[in-house]
């Protein structure tokens, strides 16, 4: 052995002591999470865990919501280990949880209090009665409206109203004139985008994506019923372009003032709220998503959720971590430092009863309703053989609810007829069942 | 010859040149302008163009919320460092396509070409799993290797053709000289071909710098380029547009500053070879 080489091995035996060491000292765990306000609260807040938990150090990885979810499933299916903390939805808990890549949450600590979570939304997170994912913040969709406006047009908004009472108001308060439209609805294509709004409608309109044996339903009356409605409210109450429209659009438009109501996630109750931001802050009124009197309303059920990954080399930092960022006390921390009005809603009961919440969060009593309304484990009329509100529970859903929603989105844009748009949504379901063997 | 070029055809060229240069700006300037504004302005419509109130919150709560510089390093590591092996490995490459081609040079070329035409996704899983296999996952030579791999097909045509304009006598006198393969590579052949290479390295540094697939889907923490950290920025939630043009401004400055000050190589090595 030259001396070079006793040297170098030298210097890797120390170097590989040192690895160990650092490694003994500090457990640090790597959060995957999306750009949304209350996610970066959080991350605001990453100090406060660690002077709770000086051992444990935390990275962040934040990412556009699209990029996150292809980045995490390509590191979950491969067990790459890149994270040991996934925020991800109520889509993805389903899937993944019952291929075993998520750790389960029995474990939690007892003041962690999974009883006191709201049962539609641990309803969407559990798997065969195994809790994967903790949620962090829930929200459905309701109807925000301009007060304002409803008023001038002589109506009065029903807590509950029906389809054609929204299409009724939507033109009473349409003036094109003046570049206000009746309704803003979302027409952008994608599964997460027109379809998560046009699923959840067509559920009140008694239709479904497929029966029970999984044959796609794109050719029933209650589909055309949904779409044809949809289409006619939008190309004579809508604004121009909507076929481009999705939630920040819509959120940029009712905030200029130019959409009479909205119907869109609860989580917008805050935005259009806020005087800093929204031109029309006080005259927005709230109500529950439209139904047509079939014992469905067409309101979602989403949860941004932390999951810690079955390949995880730090099970117990990242598990710790999670029940610390969907615990009582962090809503409390929240409340201490950026007020109640901006604590992360939608996921326990201790919230909604709080007066102090219930005051500053004027919204508060529609979001909970609109997220009791929804139940993922039986969304619509007819009996269907998966979960989900506005999706479907099957890892093809992403490439199919994408595709059919192109077609419903050139519907609007003019550029093809309901009945081609209904054809070609079936004859795609069709052929994406049958190649991934579900027929 | 050259043709006369009358006063009137030069005007119009030149406005017909400014309009489609403002044309192709325009968007990147909007960016610039909106990260000064505020939330609210930057979605306000009509939108003002240059009278609101200019802010710099935008930039303070980005650099706040992330470190930019170390997104920014890493930035210039990857896609200097993945030039750089590129060009040691295209440039013999390059110089056996030019000097001694074989019956299938042609088509050795082009079929090079072609691995630009899969789509990036395709190989995605295969890497991942090299990668996790080889444990350089997030890594700066997994994402160096990577971004050669991209660009090297680029990176050997731009060099074929600036080689095939240098006459093969020189060399075959550096030859006679008594100069080596590896003299006549060193000596010779770079150093006339150095106008040629420099425009090469910096058009790919800027392909490396914007490539937004690879360097988002195999980077976590350690290796994030600044790609990562615009999509740290974008919301589909929530309108954060100015914070978003704020980040996209940082991370645009450094490589439009380096695009103005090499603009002459840069064009130059877009047109070299392309007028016989």
């Amino acid at each position: 052995m030259t001396a070079e080489t006793r040297a170098l091995m030298g210097a890797c035996a120390v170097a590989a002591f040192a690895a160990t060491g650092a490694l003994a000292q500090d457990t640090t765990i790597t959060i995957a999470t999306v750009n949304n306000g209350d996610m970066i609260r959080m991350q605001g807040l990453t100090d406060e865990f660690t002077a709770e938990h000086p051992d444990i150090a935390v990275e962040w990885v934040t990412l556009e919501e699209n990029v996150l979810r292809q980045r995490v499933t390509t590191d979950i299916s491969t067990s790459g280990g890149q994270f040991d903390v996934m925020t991800i939805g109520t889509y993805e808990v389903p899937i993944w949880g019952a291929q075993g890549w998520l750790q389960p949450l029995d474990d939690m600590p007892d003041d962690w209090d999974a009883d006191d979570l709201l049962p539609a939304i641990r309803g969407g997170l559990t798997v065969d009665g195994t809790l994967y994912a903790a949620p962090f913040y829930g929200e459905s969709s309701m109807v925000m409206y301009r007060t304002d406006l409803m008023e001038a047009a002589g109506l009065e908004m029903p807590d509950a109203p029906t389809w054609d009472f929204i299409k009724e108001a939507a033109a009473a308060m349409t003036d094109t004139d003046n570049e206000v439209y009746g309704i803003c609805l979302r027409g952008k294509a994608g599964w997460g985008e027109n379809m998560a709004f046009l699923t959840a409608m067509s559920n009140s309109f008694g239709a479904r994506w497929f029966d029970e044996d999984w044959a796609p339903q794109f050719d029933t009356e209650a589909w055309a019923n949904t779409v044809n409605f949809y289409l006619d409210l939008m190309n004579n109450y809508g604004p121009p372009g909507a076929a481009n429209n999705g939630f920040n659009e819509n959120l940029a438009l009712f905030q200029q003032g130019k959409c009479g109501m909205w119907i869109d996630a609860t989580v917008a109750a805050s935005f259009v709220t806020n005087p800093a931001d929204s031109t029309v802050a006080d005259s927005v009124g709230f109500a529950l998503a439209p139904d047509n009197g079939l014992g469905k309303r067409g309101n979602w059920l989403w949860a941004w959720s932390l999951a810690v990954p079955a390949g995880t080399d730090a099970e117990e930092a990242a598990k710790t971590f999670v029940a610390w960022a969907t615990s009582k006390g962090y809503t409390e921390l929240v409340a201490e430092t950026e007020g109640w009005a901006n604590v992360p809603p939608g996921t326990r009961q201790s919230l909604y009863d709080n007066p102090a919440y219930q005051e500053a969060a004027p919204f508060a009593a529609m979001t909970l309703e609109s997220i009791n309304a929804a139940d993922p484990t039986n969304p619509t009329v007819d009996p269907v053989p998966y979960t989900g509100v506005q999706f479907v529970a099957i890892p093809e859903f992403q490439g199919l609810g994408t595709q059919v929603g192109q077609e419903f989105s050139a519907a609007l844009a003019g550029q093809q007829s309901a009945e081609e748009a209904l054809e070609s949504a079936q004859a795609l379901a069709e052929e994406e069942m049958e190649a991934a063997g579900y027929r | 010859m050259a043709r006369a070029v009358t006063t009137r055809r030069k005007t119009i060229t030149t406005i017909v040149a400014w309009a489609i240069g403002i044309l192709i700006f325009f968007p990147i300037l909007w960016t610039i302008l909106t990260s000064f504004k505020t939330e609210a302005e930057a979605i306000a419509d009509p939108p003002s163009f240059l009278f609101f109130n200019w802010t710099l919150e935008n930039y303070t709560l980005v650099q706040e919320r992330s470190n930019y510089f170390r997104f920014l390093m890493n930035s210039v590591i990857l896609s200097v460092g993945s030039t750089l092996l590129g060009i040691i490995i295209a440039v013999p490459a390059a110089w056996a396509m030019a000097f001694v081609p074989g019956r299938r040079t042609k088509d050795v070329l082009l079929w090079m070409l072609s691995t630009k035409m899969l789509p990036a996704v395709g190989v995605l899983f295969p890497i991942v799993l090299i990668a996790r296999t080889l444990n350089i996952y997030d890594s700066y030579i997994l994402l160096i290797m990577v971004l050669m791999l991209i660009n090297l097909p680029i990176i050997v045509w731009m060099l074929y053709t600036y080689f095939r304009e240098i006459p093969g006598e020189i060399l075959e006198a550096a030859r006679m000289d008594g100069a080596g393969m590896r003299e006549e590579i060193l000596h010779v052949l770079t150093p006339m071909a150095l106008p040629g290479i420099a425009s090469t390295v910096l058009l790919n540094i800027i392909l490396a710098w914007n490539e937004a697939f690879w360097t988002l889907n195999l980077t976590t923490v350690k290796a994030a380029p600044l790609t990562a950290f615009i999509a740290s920025y974008s919301s589909p939630e929530g309108l954060f547009y100015a914070k978003l043009s704020a980040a996209s401004t940082m991370a645009i400055a450094p490589i439009l500053i380096l695009g103005w000050f090499s603009q002459k190589q840069l064009v130059r090595g877009l047109t070299f070879g392309a007028v016989k």
